[in-house]
């Protein structure tokens, strides 16, 4: 009897991943709990971890886009545009208007590329399979314009310290453009299937709740952040790459619950799509990078006849440029929060450190204090609605 | 010897004949139903679905089928063995043995029980077991939890069921499911069907909830939601032990279905006993009630997502089990006072 009356009562402990179909790429969670209730919660990182930050330091310059691809892998240019706009404050100099419009077409197109992405993957999560698969039919037309412009439907490489690799191919405006009379009717159908749906209500609505005040506390940014109620975005805030021509606005949610999250996402993609119908309508001509020969490569005609462009040619792609000692932090509104780089430059042609803020790790870090007495069913409602891709968590 | 002939060995060839006659074509209807399932999903997804195998990929659930059969059998460290392999052969001879008393034209039924609807009551009753012993045998926390789950579930959901049966039953006054049937050839107002739906129709679409809850499919998938328990109590099975719980999830949507049409869908009649209609044999009216059901079911898949688990409990305790029974008192209290109690 002494012996049964010492027996300690244990939470039943669940390995949530990191092989489980929920958990977003390589998650893996520790769940304790007490029946179907969850008491504390440990997210155990890392399983992707893959150097970034320390390959970059013996990459140059140039070397060091294509890491940024492979970071959040679900929005790629937004974080080759924090990077490029990083080296280019070190480097003092400023992107042609041409290539700031069509940077910003771009960023933008990838935030529509990630929040489909997201949103349909968090109505996976929550027991819907349709939207992912009508969400996936327009990912992968926004990809084909990845494809057109850099020749790749993922990682791009295209936004560059400078400007972008090359211009946009003929015709590709109007195609974009065509894409974007049709895309608010998907915005619509996704919505007609989640948005008034009680089920989905049920689902999200005062789950994973973040005030305003935990949201600043724990560094939430992004549509996280202006879920719970706060206007902070760094388009509008700290404008770069020329948003601050752009109209739009900033939608925010008032509780901050899983529900909010989403709809701020959705109201973001048709905000973005204003911005991209303005990049079109207004889209300059002129060149798409700086016309520095030190920095960006010259045109191959020139190559051919020009002995000077034969050897910045030759010398970009060797040693790469440099860059003057300083250091810098350049932070933009990625689709996922603030993703910003802290570059330090000791003079050569390679960063000297280059520190990575990912705003996936950060919100990963409130997976404890959002689920705290929710269900096990919560779990993968508040991780899909926080949004997290492992490649920039785990860097 | 002759007796033995006449009085033993030739019935029991009849019945097994009997059963065989109900049991392949409904193996070969599950088999289609998971293709049907499939491509009607894929076209509402905007997809292509199966369209390798065979023409527009017709002999997709035969590979199927094969592939699970060569598969290796897994048992899990720590499973219980006896346990483990019974769980699956429990829900896939409950999924069988309901078919006994369902009766698809006039006549065609294994066994025209008297209290036939108590039987279906009772065998769909005992599914859940199945699904515990899987859970428990499995030794894994997910199939477990997808037990538990899966055990409060369908019991919850089987006392709204019996309410709403209960109705029924006393609007057409039998148990025997062949009688209930002919009890809606009746015209409503002389020119309606007489099928139960339309007098009962707020009980059809709550019993059709329950129906879905019952045999765990979308939005109350839980035991198997794959976003927060893998594949709940299906977790560790593999090859032909998944195969099975597999087939007996599939018989068990046809076979409540079947139950549907029989309660509300007035079974094997046609909508009026006229010309055009009734030419058409009951057998296929039935099966077209059961289809008919059936793509409600997938659509329902496509459509919503899940309800969580004490949110379902709620819906059954909360919302379901009040509305029958006061639709129970409604119909009890309409038959008595204009004196329509069937005889």
């Amino acid at each position: 009897m002494a012996e049964l009356a010492e027996a300690e009562i244990e939470n039943y402990t669940v390995n949530f991943g990191p092989q489980h179909p929920a958990a977003h790429g390589v998650l893996r969670l520790v769940l304790e709990m007490g029946g179907e209730t969850i008491d504390r919660v440990d997210p155990h990182i890392g399983l992707l971890h893959r150097g970034t930050e320390k390959l970059i330091e013996h990459k140059t310059y140039l070397q060091a886009v294509p890491y940024f691809d492979r970071l959040d892998y679900v929005s790629p240019m937004n974080q080759e545009q924090a990077y490029a706009i990083a080296v280019e404050k070190l480097l003092g100099i400023e992107v042609p208007k041409r290539g700031q419009y069509i940077r910003m077409l771009f960023c933008e197109l990838t935030r529509i590329l990630n929040h489909i992405m997201n949103i349909g993957s968090y109505a996976m999560d929550v027991g819907a399979m349709t939207p992912f698969l009508w969400t996936f039919e327009e990912r992968e037309k926004l990809m084909t314009f990845y494809d057109d412009v850099s020749g790749a439907r993922m990682h791009a490489a295209y936004v560059r310290p400078g400007g972008v690799a090359r211009d946009m191919p003929a015709g590709l405006v109007e195609r974009i453009a065509d894409w974007a009379e049709h895309f608010p009717k998907i915005i619509d159908d996704v919505e007609g299937l989640l948005s008034n749906n009680r089920i989905f209500k049920q689902r999200t609505v005062d789950i994973g709740v973040v005030s305003k005040e935990q949201a600043l506390d724990w560094g939430f940014t992004g549509p996280n952040l202006r879920a719970s109620g706060l206007a902070w975005d760094l388009r509008k805030s700290q404008p770069y790459d020329g948003y601050e021509e752009m109209d739009f606005d900033i939608p925010i949610g008032k509780h901050g619950d899983c529900y909010d999250r989403y709809i701020v996402r959705i109201e973001e993609m048709r905000q973005s799509l204003r911005i991209i119908n303005q990049c079109l309508e207004n889209m300059p001509t002129g060149p798409v990078k700086v016309q520095d020969g030190k920095i960006s490569p010259p045109p191959r005609g020139d190559m051919k006849g020009s002995m000077e462009a034969l050897i910045h040619h030759f010398k970009l792609y060797t040693e790469g440029y440099h860059v003057p000692r300083g250091e810098t932090y350049a932070a933009v509104e990625a689709p996922k929060g603030e993703f910003a780089v802290y570059l330090i430059s000791d003079g050569s042609n390679k960063p000297y450190r280059c520190r990575i803020r990912a705003p996936g790790f950060v919100h990963m870090q409130g997976m404890d204090f959002m689920l705290r007495g929710h269900m096990l069913a919560d779990v993968p409602a508040v991780l899909g609605s926080i949004d997290i891709v492992f490649g920039e968590v785990d860097r | 010897m002759a007796e033995l002939w006449t009085s033993y060995i030739w019935p029991v060839v009849w019945i097994v004949m009997q059963i065989l006659m109900f049991l392949v074509p409904i193996l070969i209807a599950v088999a289609y139903l998971t293709y049907a399932e499939r491509k009607i999903i894929s076209a509402m997804q905007m997809r292509i679905g199966p369209n390798v195998v065979g023409w527009f990929g017709l002999l997709q659930p035969f590979a199927d089928a094969l592939k699970l059969l060569t598969k290796e059998t897994v048992l899990p460290t720590g499973a219980s063995p006896v346990v483990f392999f019974l769980a699956p052969m429990v829900t896939f001879s409950l999924a069988m043995l309901a078919w006994a008393v369902i009766p698809v034209s006039p006549g065609w039924v294994i066994s025209d029980l008297n209290v036939g609807i108590l039987y279906l009551f009772a065998i769909s009753s005992l599914g859940v077991y199945g699904v515990v012993m899987a859970g428990w045998a499995s030794n894994s926390r997910y199939a477990f939890l997808g037990a538990m789950r899966s055990a409060a579930q369908m019991v919850s959901y089987e006392v709204s069921i019996g309410f709403i049966m209960i109705t029924v039953l006393m609007t057409a006054g039998t148990l025997n499911l062949s009688a209930l049937v002919e009890a809606q050839s009746e015209p409503l107002f002389g020119f309606l069907p007489g099928w139960y739906f339309i007098p009962h129709l707020p009980m059809f679409v709550v019993f059709f909830i329950s129906v879905l809850a019952e045999t765990n499919r979308h939005p109350f998938d839980l035991p198997e939601a794959e976003s927060e328990l893998v594949a709940g109590f299906m977790t560790e099975y593999s090859s032909m032990s998944f195969a099975l719980f597999f087939l007996g999830e599939y018989a068990n949507m046809i076979m409540m279905s079947g139950m549907v049409s029989i309660l509300f869908l007035g079974g094997w009649l046609p909508p009026y006993d006229a010309a055009p209609w009734n030419l058409i044999p009951g057998v296929v009216w039935f099966a077209a009630k059961i289809a008919f059901c059936l793509f409600i079911f997938i659509w329902v898949r496509a459509t919503f997502p899940r309800y969580r688990y004490d949110q379902l409990m709620r819906l059954g305790w909360k919302v379901f089990l009040p509305f029958s029974l006061i639709w129970l008192a409604l119909t009890a209290g309409f038959l008595v006072y204009f004196d329509k109690l069937p005889a």
